[in-house]
């Protein structure tokens, strides 16, 4: 019976990880490097931030300057190093913090459902409804902007979406047979979701790290782009691309070196994510005959 | 049917009740008093009083909401505390630039996206399969602004065949217009399109996957029939959505492409209004961007409701 | 004269690894024109495999490896795409066994069946609505205009698959593949379709290949039976030699496991004075959506005023088809699902509606085993943590005495120790059931509910877990609630049956007197629908009873559930109020407005065990 093998492959499939693939591999290498960058790319970084390298506004790269300078004449090897730890540090901050409230929101909404689970879904819902952009820039028109503020607003624009996820994850294990005989032997509230549903919705959850991830860090780009996230003189990617904008008409690397950064980053989540995912199986990929 | 349509709209205006309670509670009372941030900290204490006794703040806070709203609704939307010019005037000349923007972005996305996601999903593991996954993973890897750089380096600063900025919209004549919209409305295309092309594909595959599909392979159906007639009708309350809410990404894109291009249109006027603080301006922006937020899901919602025989006679 | 030739088939699977290993190991394979075979075997036997390879299809995640099929004189596994789809759905056809996930939820019903002309365009367009509409009628369907406007989600399960019948004859094929056909529906609607099917194959008058795992209900429609085991064949000949005279061991295994067996004389150690163990009184239950402002709904319920007692030590089968609420009783007693009216006592105590507000005694009291060998087990989780769980719950076990108890445990259901170290998905179905039974009587309980737990296993499988079943019964003192839709199997081995319809009790009593006149008119027709391993039952079975309309009306909520398909309901009374429980004998109550006479004067007939 047919039936019965794709349950198997289901219930078998829910925590092996698929094999790995080249565009998979290529991802996970695009995230180490990243991740060692947001460490140590303060500490490795040749001038500080803020310091004038002489050779002026835009200049070739030198042996001072291996990438050039900026457009205030600052090492721009320097300023990528220390702007990593901004661009990746305050992503992965507030999609954690995010993810934490969201899945114990989430999870304790599946499980108990009833009025609980209506009213966080309708305020779900009603967040969802606001334009995630228009949401930050009210926020920022209120308190101003600061690092606090940057990762609690980012980590609160995410929040909506994860509880929506872990539910509907966490709905599809609770109804699942297992489950359901640790509820009925008595199991307590902490016991289930921590024994039964979260080891089997690890890979799901995973993966919308992954996008949520993704979506943060190209989130705070945009904020410093528009000059309301990390300010002068500190700076992360988004914000260098900001200050270094005119520098495109010079044909200067300033402002492309850091926007490519960012395309790299977020492309080594999406791999990754992509491979974790399994799109496309090759079984799937059968043609038509 | 109805029902569910009439329960969705009660919702939508139910949202937008809510976001503008957000709004308010936001710029108006969350940052402290108004009127020394609209006469500057040098301000004397008695023009300042004198202020919030024109301005009507020593009210309470819900009396000034009702009247916020009532205003709002009525199309009064306060004088801005930046340019001293009723806002009105300076939003309506913004609107329309932005609309102008997307809607030349959507008519352009929608169908090309549609039709590349749909041909892509026919041809899963294709070599055109696979350069489309790739392509458009790159570029929904990319900020907007990133999109919108490499767009400006290639065709404004390299083959300078279109202007790098847009500082205002030469509105005279058809070209004038198609060129100062151009490179906004391709970077506004490139990233919503990536976006649809993934997610149309996604949507179809998973109908595809489904034993109806067999089925119909077993009748001895051909490609195009199994995809026209047999998966695209199960998909089409999936792709509505995802036009939906690429449509609706195309609110928030328009912020940072407008941004770019210094295009003069609503976004690039929030994110002014947000720096100088500027809240009569950043409220009537907000509240108009989230409508049109709303009522674009609410359209997504009652188009897919009509194209499922199986909620169609639900209510 | 051959029309089908498959020779020498090897088909290959994807493992979840990557790797491709043969699931059918050269298999031979003719079909004459006209002729009905049958493939049966249990699952993973490569049945619908080699089926579906005679129309040169095979599934994603399975290819061809060697092998011809000749199909009229064509090969197929050859041809090009275009050909071969010139062919499927013309000369060849498929029924699938799930025709609520086959039929397109996007397509009329009518588009649906006309849609192979529509394809392959052999018939003038006016011939084409006479052709349907015979197709209908011939299948017992409705065929109004009005019924072919509907969407499949309007329709029936055994409408749903009748319509999929319709479709595959649309062009008269020569082959029809029917795969389970009837394995998704309940008795009392799959011999309907047996009925209707049957019919159809003698009007197309073409070649069948019908795979099943049901030897009972192949043994009706085919000519030749051939007996597949892990993608070999063991044994073929024509029916009657199967059936009657098996050579091969597995084979006799097969046939013996659908022998009918006598109903079960009641055990001697059930003590009827000694106090009830379990009582249920007036219980009803409601499936209710989670809304904010929404009372439950009564005329919805689930389960209405169910009233029995479980005796110490005792088996009560609880028998029904899907919707009867059998499954819902069960849950309701573990504490998984509340209950909106009545209570449930153990050992004279009331307990409380949800598992988390019960004692720890009354937890460890009852137990829970549940249907699906794949899903009852967590993924993650090693065999010992699973059994061991219970045992660190309930009797405070550390780390260091689980292991010993849990072999002892597995050495109970018949494992080998060193499973404890294997995770679920290293076990077969039937091994898993038995974990999940192990884990169960970890807790030493009083009252063990059985959920269905035989109906995802094969035959065979199901026989040794029924034995297992019964072996830990004499050696525990332990009473079962065994929930299933077989009323056959559970008579073979329950003190006490009760027959569900529509949330309510329709019969309860011994087999043997269940199984006998007087019994209710369901019960009669549920007994009459089982399958029996017998040349002619399906023959026999419709010319000896009156009509048997699978669809009633719908139920007002006032009168007996069952009166609008009930052969003796009297109008103004059956559908007016709730029937009578009327006493046989002491244990053995039917709920029915006729009277024990009249019940025992008709219902004689249809008596098969």
């Amino acid at each position: 019976m047919t039936m019965l093998a794709q349950t198997e492959r289901g219930a078998r499939s829910i925590r092996r990880l698929p094999d790995l693939t080249t565009l998979g591999i290529l991802g996970l290498l695009l995230l180490a490097v990243n991740a060692l960058l947001a460490v140590f790319g303060s500490a490795i970084a040749p001038h500080s931030a803020a310091e004038l390298i002489g050779g002026g506004a835009f200049g070739p790269p030198s042996d001072a300057a291996p990438w050039g300078t900026d457009y205030l004449g600052r090492d721009l090897l320097s300023r990528v190093l220390h702007g990593a730890k901004y661009s990746i540090g305050i992503a992965a901050a507030a999609t954690l913090l995010g993810f934490l409230a969201g899945i114990s929101i989430g999870f304790a909404a599946a499980e108990i459902r009833g009025r609980f689970d209506v009213v966080m879904i309708w305020i779900c819902d009603i967040f969802l409804s606001f334009p995630s952009i228009l949401l930050a820039l009210l926020v920022i028109a209120g308190f101003g902007t600061s690092l606090p503020v940057l990762i609690l607003t980012i980590a609160f624009i995410q929040l909506p979406r994860v509880i929506r996820l872990s539910r509907a994850v966490a709905m599809g294990i609770s109804t699942l047979e297992f489950v359901e005989v640790a509820r009925a032997r008595g199991e307590s509230l902490p016991s289930i979701l921590g024994r039964e549903i979260l080891p089997n919705s690890l890979r799901p959850l995973a993966v919308e790290f992954g996008l949520r991830m993704s979506f943060a860090v190209l989130f705070i780009s945009s904020l410093s782009f528009l000059g309301l996230g990390i300010q002068p003189p500190e700076a992360d990617w988004g914000g260098m691309v900001r200050e270094n904008l005119s520098g495109i008409y010079y044909g200067a690397l300033a402002a492309i070196i850091p926007a490519l950064l960012i395309g790299l980053l977020v492309l080594g989540i999406n791999l990754t994510v992509d491979w974790l995912s399994g799109e496309v199986p090759k079984a799937e990929s059968q043609d038509l005959r | 049917m109805l029902k569910l349509i009439l329960l969705r709209a009660v919702l939508g205006i139910a949202s937008i009740w809510v976001i503008s309670l957000l709004v308010f509670a936001i710029t108006d009372i969350l940052p402290g008093d108004t009127a020394t941030a609209i006469l500057g900290q040098e301000a004397t204490e008695e023009s300042r009083a004198a202020l919030r006794d024109r301005l009507g703040l020593d009210r309470p806070a819900y009396i000034r909401y009702a009247d916020w709203l009532a205003n709002m609704v009525q199309g009064d939307f306060g004088v801005s505390f930046a340019t001293d010019t009723p806002v009105a005037q300076t939003v309506s000349l913004r609107v329309a630039n932005s609309l102008r923007l997307a809607i030349v972005a959507a008519i352009l996305a929608v169908p090309i996206s549609l039709a590349l996601g749909l041909l892509s999903a026919a041809f899963p593991g294709s070599p055109f399969d696979k350069a489309l996954t790739v392509g458009s993973l790159l570029v929904v890897s990319m900020p907007e602004f990133v999109v919108g750089l490499l767009l400006v380096l290639l065709l404004a600063v390299s083959f300078k065949l279109l202007p790098a900025v847009t500082t205002s919209l030469d509105t005279s004549s058809l070209a004038g217009t198609l060129r100062g919209l151009a490179l906004p409305a391709l970077t506004l295309l490139a990233a919503v399109q990536a976006h649809m092309i993934r997610m149309t594909r996604a949507a179809v595959l998973d109908v595809m996957r489904k034993p109806f599909i067999e089925m119909a392979q077993l009748k001895g159906a051909s490609r195009g029939r199994i995809v026209l007639r047999h998966a695209l009708p199960n998909a089409v309350g999936p792709i509505v959505n995802v036009v939906a809410l690429n449509l609706g990404y195309l609110v928030s894109g328009v912020v940072v492409v407008e941004v770019v291009f210094s295009y003069p249109g609503l976004g690039l006027l929030m994110v002014q209004s947000v720096a100088t603080r500027d809240m009569p301006v950043i409220q009537i922006t907000a509240m108009i961007f989230c409508t049109t937020y709303v009522l674009l899901t609410l359209l997504a919602d009652t188009l897919a409701l009509l194209s499922n025989p199986r909620l169609r006679d639900a209510a | 004269m051959t029309f089908l030739d498959i020779r020498n088939l090897v088909v290959e699977g994807r493992t979840p690894a990557g790797e491709w290993l043969p699931t059918v190991h050269g298999v031979d394979l003719s079909v004459a024109a006209g002729e009905v075979v049958a493939l049966i075997g249990e699952s993973g036997a490569g049945k619908s495999t080699v089926a579906l390879a005679a129309m040169g299809y095979a599934r994603p995640g399975t290819r061809f490896r060697q092998g011809q099929v000749r199909l009229a004189g064509q090969e197929m596994l050859t041809l090009p795409p275009s050909s071969r789809r010139r062919i499927r759905g013309a000369q060849m056809a498929y029924v699938a066994q799930s025709a609520q996930a086959s039929l397109n939820p996007a397509m009329t019903i009518g588009e649906q069946i006309h849609e192979p002309f529509a394809i392959h365009r052999i018939m003038p367009e006016g011939g084409v609505r006479q052709r349907v509409a015979q197709l209908l009628t011939r299948l017992d369907l409705p065929s109004a205009a009005a019924f072919t406007r509907r969407y499949p989600h309007q329709l029936s399960g055994g409408q749903q698959q009748r319509v999929m019948m319709a479709m595959a004859l649309t062009c008269s094929p020569s082959l029809l593949i029917l795969d389970e056909p009837t394995t998704a529906l309940d008795a009392t609607t799959q011999i309907e379709v047996l009925k209707a099917l049957k019919a159809a194959l003698a009007d197309n008058r073409g070649a069948a290949i019908y795979v099943s795992h049901d030897l009972a209900v192949v043994a009706q429609v085919a000519d030749r039976i051939v007996v597949l085991r892990n993608g070999r064949i063991v044994e073929q000949g024509i029916t009657a030699d199967i059936v009657d005279a098996p050579r091969e061991l597995y084979t006799q295994q097969l046939v013996e496991a659908f022998r009918p067996r006598a109903p079960a004389k009641p055990a001697g150690s059930i003590d009827n004075g000694a106090a009830a163990l379990l009582e249920v009184e007036d219980a009803s239950s409601t499936y209710v959506r989670d809304r904010l402002f929404r009372k439950p709904d009564k005329t919805q319920n689930v389960l209405n005023d169910i009233t029995f007692d479980l005796r110490p030590r005792e088996a009560l089968a609880i028998v029904g088809e899907s919707g009867s609420g059998k499954s819902t009783l069960a849950r309701v007693i573990a504490g998984l699902q509340p209950i909106n009216g009545g209570r449930v006592r153990f050992r004279g105590n009331s307990l409380a509606g949800r598992s988390r507000d019960r004692s720890r005694e009354a937890l460890r009291a009852i137990q829970i085993v549940l249907q699906s060998p794949d899903l009852s087990l967590n993924p993650g989780q090693r065999i010992q943590q699973a059994i061991g769980r219970p045992l660190q719950f309930f009797f405070g076990m550390s780390n260091a005495e689980i292991p010993a108890r849990v072999a002892e445990l597995l050495a109970m259901v018949g494992l080998p120790a060193d499973y404890a170290g294997r995770f679920p998905s290293e076990l077969s179905g039937g091994q898993r059931q038995r974990v999940s039974i192990a884990r169960a009587f970890a807790a030493r309980p009083d009252i063990v509910i059985c959920d269905e737990i035989l109906s995802a296993l094969d035959a065979l499988v199901a026989r040794q877990v029924l034995d297992l079943m019964r072996k830990l019964r004499a050696e525990h003192d332990v009473a079962y609630l065994f929930v299933s839709h077989d009323i056959a199997t559970v008579a073979t081995f329950a003190d006490r049956v009760m027959v569900l319809y529509a949330g309510r009790i329709c019969e309860i009593g011994p087999p043997a007197e269940v199984f006998q006149p007087p019994h209710h008119p369901y019960t009669a027709l549920l007994l009459s629908s089982v399958p029996v391993l017998r040349l002619n039952w399906l023959k026999e079975t419709v010319a000896s009873n009156a009509p048997r309309p699978t669809q009633g009306r719908a139920w007002n909520g006032v009168g007996c559930p069952f009166h609008a398909r009930c052969g003796l309901a009297v109008r103004g009374q059956c559908d007016a109020a709730p029937p009578p429980i009327r006493q046989v004998t002491k244990d053995h109550a039917i709920h029915c407005h006729r009277s024990i006479a009249e019940l025992s004067a008709v219902g004689s007939s249809s008596c098969v065990a």
